[in-house]
């Protein structure tokens, strides 16, 4: 952490995004974080992310829990909606809210110990109901706020800072998201936002539930050898199976690329993924398949990154209950008390 | 791009931006944290050893420092370096035990020095120490040079040079011969000293030769003959309508002194316009704030006299545009002429050198415009004991320059009566120290205040138009100059990289709120220049690249705007930033200075 606040200047030639913004006003305030922390970096893509979509601060809610990835949200995007939630509950929140008010974007940032131990079933029922957001796991493998202690995604046979091993199987949080029917599932590494940022971009013009797996070391207690989240283990081991680009809508292609390497996915909103394959025998449409490689890779030791599974038309949440297009919470009390003339006339409809 | 090699001195020293700028090279933000502290006195020690005259330079310098200072890139306008090292001087209190011992043994070497300017009482204040006996000649009457003469007392109070002067013949073994002209170089070598410096200045008042001049001659003055008559107080009066030719400071100084004299309806007339004008913008301000109008685009034809009594002065019409070459020229409008009614013209169109008094023929080379040639690394003629500085050096510059001069040409003395090399000049000192005092805590003050620039006091106009002597600007007080001390950004507190203690987190290009840095794949300069976080497009500045990291890119960072926060180390979890400050004095004359 610092002392200082971020000072105000900025460099003179700070581009502006549509809405007049800079990417500096969609920051928060200073970190309080360990110096180093690879949710800084998150943080730094997020804004970055929000920044380049021309995203209204006030039309997205973000939303947390307890641990340090959950401290984060105080550290972006401080002209927005923010809840900081029970430990492990912030899916239920979450899912209230956007059943309330369908007309804002969503923003979970959970670590491991949120969404793997203590939350790990508000985690399952959010994602299996495809509530429409973006999830984003901060993923260091530790309990960072009580000195490193092995959390539920920790690799068996790591080794702690202290030498302890790790005996327990480890909970792989992109699995259980192709398993439970996320509709657009990512894993990505703090260290690297060239892949990050689209990768975010694209998850929030998703509409359904959109889960990323972010691998962030923590400098202070798993950064070390033995580690398999430490910055030097995950740069070693890191496989990316395509490179996403976010384009707002579809333009023609210019670039030259080998045949069936470029593939372009149109969301829901118009917006394209332009997706360029690296693994050339991967399908980002097929669950799985997906979830079969993804198994291969880790049995290899090596962390498959990128975007790893796009349902182009998802269904979210309010398609599954049929809810009307205005947010619920906008209905007035005529709306919700029509009267006992109404009443007569829908139950005379059900005899 | 090749690796920056930080142990080079010019690499840092030219982050210093107001540093590499001033031609003394003082270490401005040293002094100006000292002023923060409230150690006024050793500021002004930091700036008597560099610049010499503080309290005359923080009232009349031209400030070089201000225009390249870090703080106008990221805000709108640069720290008041200049009137900071006023305050400084303002609240010194007494320095006397800091200055060198007077009477310093002698070391049987006699130097000559022609002229009691900046230039040459530099070399006097740094060869006397050293144990030389310095003999000065001015033909005024008393020692300062064009700082007494041309720059009139409501700019530069007359005490602040008596002290100031003072310091310098107070350290004994100084001989000065006042009221003294120099009238043959020749003479003067025939008698026998060591070495002769030059400082003789940029004497000769520009004339304008229209029609009318000769006949009119009684109202027509020379600018910087009459301030100089106006400081020894010569003249104390001028008519009510007075007309100053000119855009430079000297055409300011004329305006501004005439409106004390009696000038009632004082006119600016330039043949340029506002913008091209030569006056420092804050000249030109101070001018107008008295309320004498500048009026541009007009080109003097003639002086208009009847029988001698100067009538007026009328001017073409002229507008700038550009011919073929792209090259800027006045051309005639062909508006009707434009008369202008006064009682006395000063004519400020410029000054030159000139040196009648330098015989022909006693080997001293001159290049084609009449100029000596001078050696502008040692300041040496081609008569080997004989040295140039100031103005007499390379035509008209200004204080801080002659002052820079005198350094050098002092350096080239001391070498050049030992013996040895006088190309072979000393390398600068250089102390580079860690600030790192707890994890967050640095021993600089990493808090720069956001305020805008803090406008000096000016006396009210009532009072300074009254009486020459009256100082218009107060000075800050010690809170002005504490908050403006606050908005320096400690350029001189460097960020300095260790490429072996890197992790690659990212979190120093999360962290800086200037988008400085960034880790990417090398290339070629232009190229990289333009991918980094943020293009780094003013090519002025450099970038400060590591060498290869461990995923194979490199750390550049783009010096342009860094706000020296610290930030960046202090978001570090290794340690591979660290702010450092990087202090560099430049080498005086003495034995540090000698090679053996």
């Amino acid at each position: 952490m610092s002392y200082l606040p971020k000072p105000k200047f900025r460099h003179p030639g700070l581009p502006k995004n549509k809405l007049g913004f800079t990417r500096r006003d969609y920051e928060g305030t200073v970190s309080t974080l360990c110096a180093g922390c690879g949710h800084d970096s998150i943080s730094a893509a997020i804004v970055q992310a929000c920044f380049e979509l021309d995203l209204e601060p006030h039309r997205l809610a973000k939303l947390s829990g307890i641990g340090c990835s959950s401290k984060t949200p105080t550290y972006f995007l401080g002209q927005s909606h923010g809840f900081n939630s029970v430990h492990g509950r912030m899916p239920s929140v979450l899912t209230g809210a956007n059943l309330a008010n369908r007309e804002l974007t969503y923003l979970g940032v959970s670590g491991d110990g949120d969404s793997a131990s203590i939350g790990l079933g508000q985690f399952a029922h959010a994602i299996r109901r495809g509530v429409d957001m973006v999830y984003i796991v901060e993923n260091n493998g530790v309990y960072g706020l009580t000195k490193g202690q092995f959390s539920a995604t920790a690799d068996a046979g790591s080794k702690s800072k202290w030498g302890a091993d790790n005996n327990d199987s480890p909970i792989d949080m992109v699995a259980l998201a192709l398993q439970l029917g996320a509709t657009y599932v990512a894993r990505s590494f703090s260290g690297d936002k060239t892949q990050l940022v689209p990768l975010i971009k694209g998850a929030l013009r998703h509409r359904g539930a959109a889960f990323i797996d972010c691998i962030s070391p923590c400098v202070a207690f798993n950064n070390h050898a033995g580690s398999t989240k430490s910055f030097d283990y995950v740069r070693e081991h890191n496989e990316a199976v395509n490179a996403l680009d976010y384009m707002p809508t579809r333009s023609e292609i210019t670039a030259d690329y080998a045949e069936g390497t470029l593939e372009q996915v149109t969301q829901h909103d118009g917006s394209v993924l332009n997706l360029y394959k690296l693994a050339s025998d991967y399908d980002v449409h097929d669950r799985i398949a997906a979830m079969t490689y993804l198994q291969k890779k880790n049995a290899e030791g090596e962390i498959a990154t990128g975007l790893l599974y796009l349902d182009p038309n998802p269904k979210d949440l309010h398609g599954h209950l049929q809810t009307i297009d205005t947010p619920l919470n906008r209905l007035s009390e005529a709306d919700l008390v029509p009267g006992a003339t109404a009443l007569e006339k829908f139950n005379a409809a059900r005899r | 791009m090749q690796p920056t090699d930080i142990s080079r001195p010019e690499y840092f020293h030219k982050v210093v931006d107001c540093q590499w700028a001033c031609p003394a090279h003082t270490p401005v933000p040293e002094y100006i944290r000292l002023i923060a502290a409230g150690r006024y006195g050793d500021a002004y020690m930091v700036n008597w050893k560099s610049n010499v005259f503080p309290g005359i330079l923080g009232r009349t310098c031209d400030r070089p420092c201000e225009p390249a200072c870090r703080r106008g890139r990221v805000e709108a306008e640069p720290v008041a370096i200049c009137r900071l090292k006023r305050v400084a001087a303002d609240f010194k209190g007494d320095i006397k035990a800091q200055l060198p011992k007077p009477d310093a043994p002698k070391n049987g070497r006699r130097v000559a020095l022609i002229g009691a300017g900046p230039a040459s009482l530099t070399v006097v204040r740094d060869l006397v120490p050293l144990g030389y006996t310095c003999t000065v000649y001015d033909s005024d009457p008393k020692a300062g040079g064009m700082i007494r003469s041309q720059i009139p007392r409501f700019r530069l109070p007359e005490e602040v040079i008596d002290e100031e002067v003072g310091y310098i013949t107070g350290l004994g073994n100084i001989e000065l011969k006042l009221g003294q002209r120099v009238d043959s170089l020749k003479s003067l070598l025939a008698e026998g000293y060591d070495a002769i410096f030059v400082g003789s200045g940029a004497p000769r008042g520009r004339d304008l030769e229209i029609p009318g001049r000769k006949e009119a001659a009684k109202n027509i003055h020379i600018g910087i003959d009459w301030l100089s008559n106006v400081s020894f107080g010569h003249i104390d009066k001028i008519g009510k309508r007075v007309i100053v030719l000119g855009g430079g400071n000297t055409a300011m100084d004329c305006c501004r002194s005439s409106k004390r004299l009696g000038g009632e309806t004082v006119t600016v007339v330039v043949r340029s316009g506002f913008e091209e004008m030569k006056a420092s913008p804050w000249e030109k301000e101070d001018a107008q704030h008295e309320g004498i109008p500048i009026m541009n685009y007009l080109v003097p034809k003639a002086f208009l006299h009847d029988n001698g009594k100067l009538k007026g002065m009328s001017f073409e019409k002229v507008a700038a545009r550009k011919d073929e070459k792209g090259r800027r020229e006045l051309v005639p409008t062909g508006e009707p002429e434009v008369v202008i009614e006064c009682d006395d013209v000063l004519v400020a169109i410029g000054q030159e050198n000139s040196f009648p008094w330098i015989e022909r023929d006693i080997g001293m080379e001159f290049d084609r415009w009449a100029m000596p040639k001078v050696d502008p690394k040692t300041m040496q003629s081609t008569i080997p004991n004989v040295f140039f500085g100031g103005d007499a050096a390379f035509g008209p510059k200004n204080i801080i320059w002659a002052v820079a001069h005198g350094h050098d040409a002092a350096i080239s003395i001391d070498k050049f009566l030992n013996g040895e090399d006088l190309a072979d000049r000393p390398p600068p000192g250089v102390n580079v120290a860690s600030q790192k005092m707890g994890i967050h805590e640095w021993s600089y003050d990493n808090d720069i205040s956001a305020a805008l620039r803090n406008k000096v006091p000016w006396r009210d106009l009532g009072t300074t138009l009254k009486d020459i002597k009256v100082e218009v600007e107060l000075g800050f007080d010690a809170k002005l100059g504490y908050a403006e001390t606050q908005r320096c950004l400690n350029c001189d507190v460097q960020t300095v990289f260790s490429k072996s203690l890197c992790i690659e987190c990212d979190a120093c290009v999360d962290i800086c709120p200037v988008d400085c840095i960034t880790f990417t794949a090398n290339g070629e300069e232009d190229d990289l220049r333009e991918r980094l976080t943020q293009p780094a497009r003013n090519k002025t500045q450099d970038l400060y690249l590591s060498d290869v990291l461990k995923t194979g890119r490199i750390m550049a960072k783009d010096e342009d705007v860094c706000l020296h926060c610290g930030l960046c180390a202090e978001r570090c979890p290794t340690g591979a930033w660290d702010m450092q400050k990087f202090l560099i004095e430049m080498t005086h004359a003495g034995a540090a200075c000698r090679s053996r």
